[in-house]
């Protein structure tokens, strides 16, 4: 199939950017989204043109460095899959699609599709981890875990931190990521002698890194390519009241 | 940490007054739902003569309504800054008109909240249908007349059903929401609450329309 | 030039111990005046640098990722291995590392593979303890399953996302050293050159992927940790980016580089689709638990699968091996596998692939059962085929997956240039000549956490701090040699792309250095290569400017190591005259077609030398001593 995309091209991060059009001849439906991409690059490349920069590493979903914002939706318009899963049997022949960066003021577009998401990391060093050296921990078994709490933990944990919440929210916020990991480490109980401390100095952190604050439009889940809930907001909500409370 | 200096913090000061303010309008409605029983006027006076509640929940209400305000104000400043250039093209799949709009339902509730207290509060805006001026026939100020004479008017209904329509948008986001910031919500119960928000929005809004409307359409008779 | 392996004496069980009884310490108050590079953040470099910062040295940590949590341990999907016995069905340090070193096919170093059993249980109890929500019981205990064909349950597992958590909880180790300030991040930094200063490693050359500018950094000592090079074939179900250029580059400074030829082919991935596929994905092995693997016994049956009847249908694992059935090995699949589709019985688009069939496992458990089980992976497969894989059959294929060999490193974990020490896949030292389902974590963690923080203390007690600085002449030397080296590259403006380049490059590979090698397709893939790589010096086309983000210079750079490496890796393959776990000579096979060992010429690691651009590489031999265990052929009949 043939395709005409529109997509943003910025030489870098003191570059305004602009969309540019190009066609994407004989796809095939096989073909995964950043493959598509590639074969435009292959071409741009033979033709000297300059190729389209975007970030991309496991290209099976997980490693959380792809990411583009397709036709308006981050990840694309296939849910539950991240932007090296979509395959291009999900468009029809002779779509246009738009392809921009995740957009946010702590994600500075380092070139076209490229971003920094440095600011999700920081907001991990505030807090996102249990304080625990190496060696001398207990029996893996010395700390039972009830199931409940270890798979609602690991529903969380899922987080691959693409940023895509962050993208997809209207105020720019990245609350669905911090909430996961608040989320993950306070349903186990190595997590809670630290979460009250945790949950102050991440979502400070949040707001140190100039995202926007929740405001329950829950675009963050809808767009999630691991399925993190937004329940784990109210989590996170809660354990903040707690740890002012307590 | 200082609660106000966080982002959470803020949205639960916005989500608790909002939810005292959404008290405040289901009370609100329910004493002037009196209006359909022919006895508004006997409603208002049995208020007044509470003076001690009425003050009370004057003097909760109006920092309530302040800080809402400069904290909504606050947010939405800063979550404007944080997508400083906006996409070309965006597809909204979950957040609302109503959701993305609280600050414009805010504004429009505000002025129109000023503009209702002027009204009929400090009767100062029909000076000539003020109901201290005019004592039914029990010798009670005629809230009843205040209100009917005001609302036949065409622009003032219409005034009237522009603030109610903003609270619904304003309130079909807000109710879940605070739920959500506050954590008052479950696995299960929290599609319930978010359906349940609207609804009590969408309730609440054919309460207070009814007023205007049934009025300006002569509907609601003496 | 001889190799000492450094191993303790003593009885197997305590030289571990005995070795860090030996080992020099360094004083809590002189640690901070050392600096530690380590390079890469996946499961190795993410645990040794968090570790190594928690002890007090100052530590770099480099990743070329955006992020540390991006390393490609992040896609390990079964499991991690531990002889806990917590399930009680008899299992024991003892064998665990007996089975790593049947399943490595003899031809990995004892003691190594000794303390990897020993320190397995610490890592699942350090994992606990930073939060990994390992799939628990309803009691709260830790669950296990029997993963890769082992007889015991001694995986620990994390849903299908076992390399994730593992990762993450590895890096937020790392980030709370970054808070406190014990470890600096260098995200998006390719690491270019080892810098050797008077025989030592002392630091490295990185280029910022960001600004393109090319630095050097000083350090006490050096980790690498950057993972292996599957991608050699183009097509692995390695990242896109994962690569050979840090440890292929350190081979060039004079670290002996081991056992190139072991490249690990895992059977069960989804199989190629078409000339676009820019890499290949894995379905995790456990779905040969429960799938059965087949194909029609006629090669000209196109019926769909479910219209073929059970006797036109050759289950062929459990044909062959029916003791272990689907569950054999990697290689033994692998290959058996490849088998079945040279003969033209192959299935899907291109017949080069097999079915894993859950009909049967559907009907016996309800797919219920199933979708709990394997429910994510039935979707990625879904994504990725479109096929609905409870309706009818997987299609899969072995792909490149893991390479065992890498640097050469003594017991310490360090190489032959003092001060460099090699972590995880990048090393060669545990899986031998094939690595079992799960050990990957286990090796890249025990490193990280158990081994590197206690041997790089023994060489930094030897050693003065920071007498390397970024001004001295081998810093300036290194920073030239890769700024030119990346001119040159730019300046070459040819016609065909770096992905062309690479995908001849893998094709060459994976069609004679694959599953199956022979003198003939060895010697042939040692013709083609130079011509290759001659044409890539003459005729890449690498657009853009050094001088910001230059995705096709980053891939530029890996292909030209790719280019000479897979030389290295074809000799090795070459030189080898036996056949051993995932490197199988077709010329040495038993009579019903299984890996031939001969032990009594190639029970050794073999360990290439760099003597410069274009001439022969130096094999040096490192004879495997096997006092504990008794070289058996494998049998998983």
């Amino acid at each position: 199939m043939n395709l005409t995309l529109y997509v943003w091209r910025q030489k870098d991060a003191a570059d305004t950017g602009q969309l540019v059009r190009y066609q994407a001849k004989n796809i095939s439906p096989d073909m995964s989204f950043l493959e598509m991409l590639d074969g435009v690059n292959q071409e741009l490349i033979t033709t000297g043109g300059e190729p389209i920069a975007f970030d991309s590493d496991c290209r099976e979903g997980i490693c959380g460095a792809c990411g583009q914002v397709v036709n308006g939706v981050p990840h694309g318009p296939r849910k539950l899959t991240t932007t090296c899963q979509l395959h291009m049997r999900n468009f029809r022949d002779g779509d246009t699609i738009y392809i921009e960066p995740f957009r946010s003021r702590a994600f500075p577009v380092i070139k076209d599709l490229v971003i920094d998401r440095g600011s999700l990391d920081r907001i991990i060093q505030a807090g996102g981890y249990i304080s625990v050296h190496t060696g001398g921990a207990p029996d893996g078994n010395a700390i039972l875990i009830p199931k409940q709490d270890a798979e609602t933990a690991m529903d969380a944990a899922e987080c691959i931190g693409c940023g895509a919440c962050v993208a997809a929210c209207p105020n720019g916020s990245a609350m669905l990521f911090t909430a996961a990991k608040v989320t993950h480490l306070a349903k186990l109980p190595q997590g809670r002698p630290e979460a009250g401390r945790r949950v102050c100095m991440m979502t400070e952190e949040m707001l140190k890194q100039g995202f926007g604050n929740c405001s329950n439009h829950y675009e963050c889940e809808a767009a999630c390519p691991k399925g993190i809930k937004a329940r784990f907001i109210a989590k996170l909500n809660r354990e903040f009241v707690t740890a002012q409370f307590t | 940490m200082f609660l106000p200096a966080s982002s959470v913090g803020r949205k639960l000061v916005m989500a608790a007054t909002g939810q005292l303010m959404t008290v405040f309008i289901i009370l609100h409605v329910a004493g002037n739902s009196t209006i359909f029983f022919g006895n508004l006027n006997a409603y208002a006076a049995g208020l007044h003569s509470l003076w001690v509640l009425l003050w009370a929940v004057r003097i909760v209400m109006l920092p309530a309504v302040i800080l809402h305000i400069i904290y909504a104000l606050q947010l939405t400043v800063e979550n404007g800054k944080a997508r400083p250039v906006d996409y070309m093209k965006k597809e909204n799949r979950t957040s609302t008109f109503a959701g993305r709009n609280m600050i414009w339902t805010g504004a429009v509730i505000g002025t129109f909240l000023v503009y209702h207290l002027l009204q009929y509060t400090f009767q100062v805006t029909n000076p000539a249908l003020s109901a201290y001026r005019n004592l039914d026939e029990a010798g009670r100020p005629d809230v009843f007349l205040m209100v009917a004479r005001t609302l036949q008017q065409p622009l003032i209904a219409a005034v009237y059903l522009l603030g109610v329509t903003a609270l619904l948008l304003h309130l079909s986001h807000g109710i879940q929401s605070s739920f959500q910031t506050w954590g008052l919500n479950g696995e299960r119960s929290f599609p319930f609450i978010r359906k349940g928000g609207s609804a009590a929005a969408t309730i609440l809004w054919l309460a207070y329309a009814a007023i205007p409307v049934t009025i300006f359409t002569g509907l609601l008779l003496r | 030039m001889t190799l000492d392996p450094k191993i303790p004496s003593g009885p197997l069980t305590e030289k571990w111990d005995r070795r860090k009884q030996e080992m020099k310490l360094v004083s809590p108050a002189n640690k901070r005046k050392y600096r530690i590079i380590v390079v890469g953040t996946g499961l190795a470099g993410a645990s040794a640098a968090a570790t190594l910062g928690e002890l007090g040295y100052n530590v770099d940590a480099f990743c070329f990722q955006d992020s540390p949590r991006r390393g490609h341990s992040i896609a390990a999907q079964g499991g991690i291995n531990a002889a806990k016995n917590y399930p009680g069905d008899g299992d024991s340090v003892w064998r665990l590392f007996l089975d790593t070193i049947k399943g490595g096919d003899f031809r990995s170093r004892e003691a190594n593979v000794f303390r990897l059993a020993q320190v397995s249980a610490n890592i699942i109890d350090q994992a606990v303890a930073q939060g990994v929500p390992f799939a628990r019981d309803y009691a709260g205990y830790l669950d296990n399953r029997s993963f890769g064909g082992a007889l015991v349950s001694r995986t620990f597992y994390a849903r299908g996302q076992t390399g994730q958590q593992l990762l993450l909880g590895a890096y937020g180790a790392l980030m709370r050293q970054v808070k406190l300030g014990s470890v600096r991040l260098h995200p998006r930094s390719e690491m270019l050159d080892l810098v050797v200063v008077n025989g030592h490693a002392k630091g490295i050359t990185v280029r910022n992927l960001v600004t393109g500018e090319i630095s050097s950094h000083a350090g006490d000592a050096v980790c690498l940790a950057t993972g292996g090079y599957a991608n050699v074939f183009y097509l692995s179900t390695n990242a896109i980016g994962s690569n050979v250029t840090a440890t292929f580059r350190a081979y060039k400074r004079g670290a002996l580089f081991a056992n190139p030829c072991y490249t690990q082919i895992h059977p069960t991935c989804i199989p190629v689709t078409g000339d676009h596929q820019s890499k290949l994905t894995l379905m995790s092995e456990s779905l040969r638990n429960d799938g059965r693997v087949w194909v029609p016994k006629n090669k000209d049956d196109k019926r769909q699968p479910g219209d073929i009847p059970e006797p036109d249908r050759d289950y062929f694992l459990e044909r062959k091996y029916p003791a272990y059935g689907n569950l054999a090995p990697r290689d033994i699949s692998s290959r058996a596998a490849k088998e079945v589709c040279d003969e033209g019985r192959g299935v899907g688009p291109g017949g080069r692939g097999v079915y894993l069939d859950f009909a049967g496992a559907i009907g016996r458990l309800g797919e219920q059962t199933i979708r709990e089980r394997f429910g994510n992976l039935f979707e990625m497969y879904e994504r990725i085929t479109d096929e609905n894989a409870y309706r009818q059959p997987m299609r899969i294929y072995p792909a490149p997956h893991y390479t065992m060999g890498g640097l050469w490193v003594d017991y310490d974990l360090q190489s032959t240039i003092p001060g460099l020490f090699v972590l995880g896949e990048a090393n060669f030292s545990d899986h031998g000549a094939n690595r079992l389902g799960a050990s990957a974590l286990m090796q890249g963690l025990a490193d990280g956490y158990f081994i590197v923080p206690y041997t790089i203390a023994d060489y930094l007690g030897r050693t003065t701090p920071g007498t390397a600085n970024v001004d001295q002449q081998e810093f300036r030397a290194s920073r030239e040699e890769a700024a030119a080296a990346t001119e040159k590259l730019l300046c070459i403006n040819g016609k065909r792309t770096v992905n062309d380049f690479h995908r001849e490059l893998g094709r060459l590979l994976w069609d004679n250095v694959g599953m199956t090698r022979s003198r003939e397709s060895l010697t042939t893939a040692l013709k083609r290569i130079p011509g290759i790589r001659e044409e890539f010096r003459q005729n890449v086309a690498v657009p853009g400017s050094g001088g910001d983000l230059n995705q096709e210079l980053e891939k530029a750079g890996r292909v030209a190591d790719f280019l000479e490496f897979a030389e290295l890796l074809t000799k090795d393959a070459l030189a080898r005259e036996e056949s051993c776990g995932a490197h199988f000579r077709s010329e040495h096979e038993t009579p019903d077609h299984e890996a031939k060992r001969d032990d009594e010429n190639f029970s050794h690691v073999a360990a290439w030398e760099y003597k410069g651009d274009g001439k022969e590489p130096e094999l040096h031999k490192e004879q495997l001593e096997f006092e504990n265990v008794e070289l058996a052929v494998r049998n998983y009949k």
